[in-house]
């Protein structure tokens, strides 16, 4: 080595540090990532981790079959709090999957070459929680067999949804935005399932495969509109992820709640969805490049820029509880005061302070070069930030809840067992999901892969 | 009745994108058009090579999108305006502006739909056979083989003749297609 080396973490090392591993080819990145799921044998590991989420997963049926045995009495809502634990948990899946849908579409479109390796569990992720996330205001209506009267359908009624009321809104916002993560995710996948097609070497795999590829063979013709198709939908992606948080914050901001009617909602909703998400795709990312040896393709300049993009999206929440409370003082309100008091000296502020702890000050380490690469720091960390959006939710949902207008419409909310049951059974349902789909579909896009490696070439 | 196969054509293969493209342009200047090209990934600057010029693709997502946005609207107008009309506080019943978020999310959903089930219609997909997949090697095609196929129903085409210019441009297999 020699003395005019500049030291390890300096700009210029920095810069340097690549989005892939030296060394690959077409053929390598084809055979390491198809290997994990056509012949690498399933780990021991893996089927602990899968029996535990499965036991989750069950524990949220069980919890579900119970609440519609028993309805929604068996929870800790009541009036005032007529929201709670369902309301909380919908918003913190539906933000979860937010990141997914930025990564894919928006650093798409900025030509962002560390996407490639991440997008597709991270995409696998935004549709999983989607999936969670759909489940609570589905239960949450009482009686979730009559969830139909949401779609306009031309009822012996005679009457339709009422479309100036958010809640429809959010019904059309998230149906399409599930519907459109899937489209893009399979689109994504469709020659990747041709690789696996191909590779497979048992029949049931190559019919399965086979039929799920649609019978791709690479032409250049189909790869032409394959690729205008791609973009185009990144581009609708792009403003659609934006209104779904925007739409989900119109169901606080225009009822008239002290704490809930603020214009700031939008914005900072979509900005702590972003926030959020990235945890997820940092509590994700690290153990699976650990457990399958992908540190070459997701590499620490992956998690590096994730950790900016949390810090950054973090302080725009930061500003977001700072304008709260400067409304509050600057509107002269007296409910909303009243609020931001309750807040800091009410009944859940220490939920208030752990918001605090977890979402502003916790975060503010991402700005040391070390900590962004401390891998077990990093993952802490998203785990503290998950923890963090979920008491933002809690708080907005819980606190205005209990302190509107008059004293003696005022509460307390405490959740029940089966609150918990059923919020601990969705994440389980959630890591169920991505342990199967680690193991039947290629987790990083095996196709973007080889054009990174045909780039990388054509850099060096 | 007898069973005979059909030639299809004659593929080559060659290892680098770089490869294929040449090969792509040698052809076109001789003359051949009938033909394609098969790659794991989209390889810059081979449509062009190919002379594909724009697709359908946009024009099909703007029709989609056009029909949600408009559909959606006119839905809730006249769900809430006709159909239904409610009168609260003599408010108006073409609240427009509350019509937005649902027009918006049809509008998107309507041209994400036309823009992957366009492409695939567009595309001839799903199509499980195809003669090329007659030809063993090809299951390199999503791998890290790049192939051309010059197609038996082109003008040019000769199959001794064809096969001998494909393999003089470097391929290191080139193989009858045919399909039975």
């Amino acid at each position: 080595m020699s003395a005019s080396e500049p030291p390890i973490n300096s700009p210029e090392i920095r810069r340097l540090t690549p989005v892939l591993g030296p060394g690959y080819t077409f053929g390598s990145v084809t055979d390491k990532i198809s290997s994990i799921v056509l012949t690498r044998r399933t780990s021991f590991g893996w089927y602990v981790g899968f029996l535990i989420s499965f036991g989750f997963s069950a524990l949220m049926t069980i919890a579900i079959g119970w609440l519609f045995t028993k309805g929604v009495g068996i929870w800790g809502i009541n009036i005032p709090v007529g929201w709670g634990f369902a309301i909380v948990n919908f918003v913190w899946w539906i933000g979860i999957g937010h990141a997914g849908t930025l990564i894919s579409a928006i650093l798409f479109l900025l030509n962002q070459k560390w996407r490639t390796s991440i997008n597709r569990f991270a995409e696998a992720m935004t549709l999983f929680a989607v999936a969670c996330a759909g489940i609570f205001p589905l239960i949450h209506t009482g009686r979730p067999w009559m969830a139909y009267y949401m779609f306009p359908y031309p009822s012996t009624m005679g009457i339709w949804p009422q479309f100036r009321s958010p809640l429809i809104w959010d019904v059309f916002a998230v149906s399409t935005y599930g519907t459109v993560s899937l489209l893009f995710w399979f689109v994504g996948l469709i020659p990747d399932l041709a690789t696996l097609r191909d590779r497979a070497l048992t029949k049931p795999k190559q019919i399965i495969y086979g039929m799920l590829a649609l019978g791709w063979r690479g032409s250049v013709r189909h790869w032409h509109r394959y690729q205008s198709a791609y973009l185009l939908l990144a581009g609708l992606a792009t403003p659609l992820v934006l209104s779904v948080h925007t739409v989900v914050s119109f169901d606080f901001a225009v009822a008239i709640v002290p704490g809930w009617h603020t214009t700031i909602f939008p914005p900072y909703f979509v900005a702590g969805a972003i926030y959020s998400g990235f945890a997820m795709v940092l509590s994700i990312a690290i153990p699976l490049r650990k457990a399958y040896g992908l540190e070459d393709f997701i590499t620490m300049r992956h998690l590096d820029n994730m950790a900016k993009v949390m810090l950054a999206t973090g302080l725009i929440v930061a500003y977001g509880y700072f304008f709260e409370f400067f409304l509050s003082f600057y509107s002269g309100n007296k409910f909303d005061l009243y609020l931001v008091q309750q807040r800091i000296h009410g009944p859940y502020s220490h939920f208030y302070y752990a918001l605090i702890l977890c979402n502003i000050l916790t975060p503010q380490l991402l700005w040391f070069y070390e900590i962004r690469h401390n891998v077990l720091v990093l993952f802490l960390m998203s785990l503290v930030i998950n923890t963090g959006m979920w008491l933002e939710r809690f708080v907005i949902v819980v606190i205005s809840l209990t302190r509107d207008f008059t004293p003696s419409a005022w509460g307390r909310y405490q959740p029940t067992f089966w609150d918990w049951a059923t919020f601990t059974g969705t994440i389980g349902f959630f890591v169920m999901l991505l342990f199967l789909f680690v193991r039947v579909l290629p987790a990083i896009s095996i196709a973007e892969m080889r054009e990174l490696v045909a780039e990388t070439a054509e850099a060096d | 009745m007898e069973r005979r196969s059909h030639l299809y054509g004659v593929l080559a293969e060659f290892s680098a994108p770089e490869e294929l493209i040449h090969a792509v342009e040698r052809a076109r200047a001789e003359g051949y058009r009938r033909m394609d090209a098969y790659t794991p990934f989209p390889v810059e600057g081979l449509a062009r090579a190919m002379g594909l010029k724009r697709n359908m693709v946009p024009f099909v997502t703007l029709l989609g999108g056009l029909a949600g946005g408009l559909g959606g609207f006119g839905f809730q107008y006249w769900a809430a305006a006709i159909s239904y009309p409610q009168n609260i506080g003599g408010r108006p019943l073409n609240s427009w502006p509350a019509f937005i978020p649902v027009t918006f999310e049809l509008t998107v959903l309507g041209a994400a739909l036309c823009a992957v089930f366009g492409m695939l219609a567009l595309n001839r997909l799903p199509q499980p056979h195809h003669p090329v997949f007659n030809v063993g090697r090809f299951v390199h095609a999503s791998s890290d083989r790049f192939y051309l196929c010059i197609e038996a129903r082109d003008p040019k085409f000769h199959i001794a003749e064809t096969a001998k210019f494909l393999q003089a441009l470097h391929s290191h297999h080139v193989s009858e297609v045919t399909d039975d």
